[in-house]
């Protein structure tokens, strides 16, 4: 019987092409949009993590409630302690601390005055401990531009275009004044060793960053760091395990005060939940209005057809063919077809998503003076979600439209049938 | 008594322009040396900093900062209207400027800019007395001053001024949107060389939060010769 429908869809194009290139159009659509958003809330994610919030955040409560990232007189005191607790306690996660810090960069002269001041978005990150989680978060080495990455204590690497703003070189001191955890200015003087570029624009306005113990010293905050950061192994955000795991924490730790110690996920720590709640609903719209649309133009295809094969169907219904069947076996057909222009849809979809994945495109230029912790060569994401996503409207919509317009098959009267197939 | 004072002195005020004149002339000195301690309640710990400044007139002051060690060998230097410091950990002298001034001095509840302030407040505002008041049983005039000068950090102030002595034993400072900034308390005034002298202040940013940052006097002298080199760049760095 099937074989018969799919002779019958073969020999008949109008039956076969129109309705698969039109499944087709609307899969390769969506599997590429789907792509799409999961490469950019991937970026966010990826890139918000990497930069400032890490996929789960330890912070102060204090810390936590400040919008700015610099509050270091709100810092987590007694480090070593809470982060061996971390290490122990969830040994599958990554933990590594941080202090963001902001200030001004003086370039002396040959004479020590100032010769030219910038601000500065300052990151002190553990670039020494053998075995550091920051080699593959921050991989300085692979964002290097000119000079290398600092090999020991007292050296810093800038942005490039920091660097060229100021015209400082590999090789140059330059000063960093900033505050310390008491609210104090402090000076540190730091070689700038090479200069980078991470494609993430608030970064590489006018970053530096240096290593840790160098960053509390200067800041007075030995033992401290503003946040002690988290990373899932595969540098992927499980949003399910970050929750268990705060929770967990959270309940462990609940010490009174504003200076105790909280866990934040990615999406509470970085206020990225509006965006990702918008990204999953853009989606679910998406696909909705797929199956809506192309159900229409299928429904349409499928009244056509009905019309074309009007004679066919009073034929089958004549030589007692029960009516059911003949809607079973139309429904069939549609299945047929969606599952063709799905696999079809799918394939070529995925290609182009995976050439938007390998080659990403570029935002620069609308993203000259954001402040969004994004980088700036957006790119899709292949995932197997992206090989499935595609067959709900391909399948949904044909079976739809055929549903819809194969009704009219119920309504053919028996009595009737011999008249119209005379006519 | 002090209804009966008020009243009296509701219906005859003195002229701003006099009170300020009179305060000004009080705290003025050709030269001055003040040995300080500067106790900040931060909202975590309370720390202590302490000082020695060196003053000319109204424009110069060089300051070095004694204790605690971190902050030990922290110089300043006011030369007119340039603010320089010398950090001894990387030998460089800054200048600082621009939104530098608005930044917390030694994590206090004053700014570098509080210290760019010309002292003779007769200056740099207009003064008007609004009413009588007192403080700890000291006579007050209400003096409320208004910037004649563009640029000062607080567009308006009110100063509770001991009709007596002649010293504020309190102030408000506003911002230029009328926002309270701070409040500046004074006490325990004691008479030095002639003058009246609060030993005692207590600033609080109120934007900040803390228990404010004491400034307490430890010696201060007036019109003692300055060596020469003291008010000078090079004096940083020795």
């Amino acid at each position: 019987m099937i074989r018969f429908l799919l002779k019958g869809l073969l020999r008949d194009r109008s039956r076969s092409l129109l309705p698969v290139l039109v499944v087709m159009a609307g899969v390769t659509l969506t599997v590429i949009l789907y792509a799409w958003l999961e490469g950019v809330e991937s970026s966010v994610e990826q890139s918000t993590a990497h930069f400032s919030d890490g996929y789960m955040r330890v912070t102060t409560r204090a810390y936590a409630a400040e919008a700015n990232p610099a509050a270091n007189d709100l810092a987590l005191l007694g480090v070593d302690t809470l982060l061996s607790g971390l290490r122990h306690d969830y040994p599958d996660v990554r933990w590594t601390p941080r202090i963001t810090f902001g200030g001004l960069l003086d370039i002396p002269d040959a004479h020590g005055e100032t010769r030219v001041q910038a601000p500065v978005a300052g990151l002190g990150v553990d670039l020494f401990t053998p075995g550091s989680v920051e080699r593959t978060i921050l991989p300085l080495g692979a964002a290097l531009i000119r000079g290398r990455a600092p090999a020991r204590r007292g050296e810093a690497v800038m942005s490039e275009e920091l660097a060229r703003r100021l015209g400082i070189a590999p090789g140059q001191v330059a000063t960093v004044i900033g505050a310390t955890m008491d609210g104090s200015m402090t000076f540190a003087n730091f070689t700038i060793v090479g200069t980078v570029r991470f494609g993430v624009a608030p970064m590489d306005h006018g970053a530096i960053i240096a290593d840790l113990a160098d960053v509390q010293s200067a800041l007075h905050m030995e033992n401290s760091a503003g946040a002690i950061l988290g990373f899932f192994p595969d540098d992927l955000y499980h949003e399910n395990r970050a929750d268990t795991i705060a929770a967990r924490f959270n309940a462990a730790r609940a010490e009174p005060g504003q200076f105790g110690p909280m866990m934040q996920t990615l999406r509470q720590a970085s206020g990225l939940s509006g965006l990702m709640d918008y990204i999953a609903a853009f989606l679910d719209t998406l696909i909705a209005f797929f199956v809506f649309a192309m159900s229409i133009v299928l429904w349409n295809a499928g009244l056509m057809g009905s019309l074309r094969r009007y004679g066919e169907i009073g034929v089958r219904i004549a030589f007692g063919e029960d009516t059911g069947h003949v809607y079973r076996s139309m429904l069939v057909e549609a299945f047929a077809v969606g599952l063709v222009g799905s696999l079809l849809g799918t394939a070529i979809g995925l290609s182009a998503a995976y050439a938007l994945q390998v080659h990403g495109f570029d935002m620069r230029p609308f993203l000259k003076n954001s402040s969004m912790v994004i980088t700036d060569v957006l790119r899709a994401r292949v995932t197997p979600g992206g090989a499935v996503i595609g067959f709900i409207p391909g399948l949904l919509a044909t079976l739809l439209g055929a549903a819809i317009s194969g009704v009219g098959i119920y309504r053919r009267q028996t009595s009737q049938l011999f008249k119209e197939l005379e006519a | 008594m002090n209804v009966l004072w008020l009243v009296a002195l509701l219906v005859q005020l003195p002229s701003g322009d006099e009170v300020m004149r009179r305060v000004d002339e009080n705290s003025f000195a050709d030269t001055r040396i003040v040995v300080s301690r500067m106790i900040i309640h931060g909202r975590r710990d309370t720390r202590t900093v302490e000082s020695q400044t060196w003053q000319r007139g109204t424009t110069d002051a060089f300051t070095e900062y004694l204790a605690p060690a971190r902050e030990k060998g922290t110089k300043m230097l006011k030369l007119a209207d340039n603010l320089w410091t010398y950090d001894p950990g990387t030998d460089r002298t800054i200048l600082i400027a621009g939104s530098m001034l608005h930044q917390s001095l030694m994590g206090s509840d004053l700014s570098y800019e509080d210290m760019m302030e010309d002292p003779r407040l007769e200056h740099s505002y207009d003064a008007t007395v609004s009413a009588a008041d007192s403080i700890d049983g000291r006579r007050c005039w209400v003096v409320d001053l208004k910037a004649k000068v563009v640029g000062l950090a607080y567009e308006t102030r009110r100063a509770w001024v001991d009709a007596e002595r002649y010293v504020p034993l309190k102030e408000e400072l506003y911002a230029k949107s009328g926002k309270l900034l701070k409040t500046v308390q004074l006490s325990d005034v004691q008479q030095l060389h002639g003058r009246w002298v609060p030993m005692h202040l207590l600033y609080r940013d109120v934007l900040k939060e803390g228990d404010g940052t004491e400034f307490v006097v430890v010696s201060e002298e007036f019109n003692t010769a300055l060596p020469e080199y003291l008010l000078s760049k090079a004096a940083l760095r020795k």
